[in-house]
């Protein structure tokens, strides 16, 4: 019986590492190896059409170039200008997206599936309806402007709107998504709560301030968190599309100062210690993010 | 019943204070409906955009002023698209791509799930944390190594290349791993008296009552793979391989051709339209029960 009962837990412990073999090859390969290699490269000089064996360490010599060259800097502002400014944008959008939709309203199905068909296009296709809607000289905005006499930016040509032009369009993609967890997390508000606060007299806009908001606040932590990582990873195609960083690096963000280093400069140690800087900043975030999944499974 | 007893001690108290209360009512139900037409309008313009562009003539579309819908229906465009461009091509090449992301995952990604949600082995535990870390890892760490293990493969300008970085979705395990964890241990103890290997019960037992978790699944990584940039970006050098992305991304030239672009912009869009439009609950579902990537 105790060799049976042995037999059988090893069968079990067989077919389990059996399981999980491809996806621990795949760990090792793309995974496991590439980050070590980023961490490798990233202290050596190497030219990708050269052996690896023949790359050159150079200490900090990467990071230090990194940290003093102007145009790192300029696309670490701008990084930052582009997350804060589509993450805000996206909440408060929607926040009262999802409210509107929660509000009892008719046909509130299709109208949540409609605003959630953005997300279902892709980034590149996003970004190329958009430059022809924002295009200074026949796109739909500046016609319109134009019939009212306003003065028409040039939008992507213009190195002050080219970054709110691209916001713009990122968040148009983005803030569907982002209603869909409000609104699950707005239909776990109970009623009862609210009825309560109102027959003893609190206004509606009592009632959002100290019963809607509070209850918000975990899932609105959880979307700020998740719109960071979105935005700081996703805003690549939009940004390659529309302006390739231009004008004069006005939208150079981290990763398409990734991407122009290792693939059009070739200078792959340098773009490696970009790539490990935007590897320190997503990991501690997605960190920050796993935490908060406990937490918001038990709201949802 | 509660609603009666409630209008009527609003009556009884005053009569003026429930009128003011109604065109309150109504005042916000209005403002609701114009804010929520505004956003389908904000939404849904583009598209129309979009299309209707895809159908103007260069004349029309070099026209000042807004002519929402084209004059006469001009098929050039597509006619151009589909003779002066691959986008057949790249949409094989984009079918064939995701085919090979779905079948991978739907198999190694569903068992690994599986095993952890299940199965006990020593280091399960170990391995499970070392996943989650896993999903952190962003693409562009691994962008670099990832060119130089799949040129070294003699990857580049292939199927298996473009693929590689989604052969296995870490998410995936993750989330397959949580729904399984919910079933009781006695649903697979009677299949294995009956003698049934552990395939067995992950086939005939488990996989039938994971429908929702794969259906999420197959839409995720079908969806991530569709929408695949940054990484075909780098492992495509060749026209011939480039999946419907990358060759949209490649029909902007220096003077672009915005009617050809728009139905080429269309037409790449229709695959996953239709899909969305098909199994929009599931869509949705997805990433009300995953919320955690898209």
């Amino acid at each position: 019986m105790g060799r049976l009962m042995q037999y059988l837990k090893d069968d079990e412990a067989r077919w389990g590492m059996l399981f999980i073999t491809p996806s621990v090859i795949f760990f090792l390969l793309f995974i496991l190896v590439p980050v070590a290699l980023s961490f490798w490269l990233g202290f050596h000089r190497w030219n990708p059409l050269r052996p690896l064996g023949e790359a050159q360490w150079i200490g900090f010599g990467n990071f230090h170039e990194l940290v003093t060259d102007p145009d790192f800097l300029r696309t670490a502002w701008n990084t930052f200008v582009f997350v804060v400014g589509s993450v805000s944008l996206m909440v408060v959008g929607s926040i009262i997206t999802a409210m509107s939709l929660n509000a009892g309203i008719r046909a509130s199905g299709l109208y949540r599936g409609l605003f959630y068909s953005p997300v279902v296009t892709s980034l590149v296709a996003t970004a190329v309806i958009w430059l022809w809607i924002f295009d200074p000289q026949f796109g739909f905005i500046n016609n319109v402007l134009r019939d009212l006499g306003i003065p028409q930016p040039r939008w992507t040509a213009s190195r002050d709107w080219a970054m709110p032009t691209v916001i713009l369009t990122f968040v148009w993609r983005e803030v569907g998504y982002f209603t869909v967890i409000y609104l699950a997390a707005l239909q776990g508000v109970p009623e009862e709560l609210k009825e309560a606060a109102k027959i003893d007299g609190a206004s509606p806009l009592q009632v959002f301030r100290h019963i809607t908001v509070p209850l918000l606040m975990p899932a609105t932590l959880f979307v700020l968190v998740l719109g960071i990582l979105r935005a700081t990873q996703n805003s690549f195609a939009v940004i390659y599309v529309m302006t390739s960083g231009g004008p004069v690096n006005s939208t150079n963000v981290l990763v398409v100062y990734l991407f122009q280093y290792a693939f059009e400069f070739f200078r792959m140690g340098f773009a490696s210690a970009v790539s490990l800087f935007i590897f320190v900043l997503i990991f501690g975030l997605s960190l920050v993010q796993f935490r908060l999944i406990g937490r918001r499974t038990e709201l949802l | 019943m509660a609603g009666s007893v409630q209008a009527a001690v609003t009556r009884g108290t005053s009569t003026i204070h429930s009128e003011r209360l109604k065109w309150m009512r109504r005042g916000s139900r209005l403002l609701l409906y114009t804010y929520l037409t505004i956003g389908a309008l904000l939404v849904l313009i583009p598209y129309f955009w979009m299309v209707s562009a895809s159908l103007k003539e260069p004349r029309e579309i070099f026209q000042v002023g807004i002519n929402f819908l084209p004059h006469t229906f001009y098929t050039e465009n597509y006619r151009i698209l589909f003779s002066d461009y691959q986008i057949v091509r790249w949409l094989i090449n984009s079918f064939a791509v995701a085919g090979i992301v779905l079948l991978t995952n739907m198999t190694f990604t569903v068992t690994a799930g599986y095993a952890f949600a299940r199965l006990r082995f020593k280091g399960r535990d170990f391995m499970f944390f070392v996943y989650v870390g896993a999903m952190m890892v962003p693409l562009q760490v691994r962008l670099i190594p990832s060119f130089i293990i799949v040129k070294n493969l003699g990857w580049l300008d292939t199927y298996q290349g473009i693929a590689s970085i989604q052969l296995i979705e870490f998410f995936g395990i993750f989330l397959i791993r949580q729904f399984m964890l919910n079933f009781p241990r006695e649903l697979e103890d009677a299949a294995r008296i009956d003698g049934c290997n552990w395939f067995r019960v992950l086939w005939q037992i488990i996989l039938p009552n994971s429908r929702p978790a794969l259906a999420a699944l197959a839409i995720f990584t079908f969806t991530a793979s569709w929408n695949n940039f940054l990484w075909a970006l780098v492992v495509i050098n060749q026209p011939d391989w480039m999946t419907i992305q990358v060759g949209l991304s490649s029909m902007k030239g220096e003077i672009i051709p915005w009617g050809v672009l728009m139905a080429g912009t269309f037409i790449s869009a229709l695959p996953l339209a239709i899909l969305y439009v098909m199994l929009q609950k599931l869509f949705v579902q997805g990433i009300v029960t995953s919320g955690i990537k898209g």
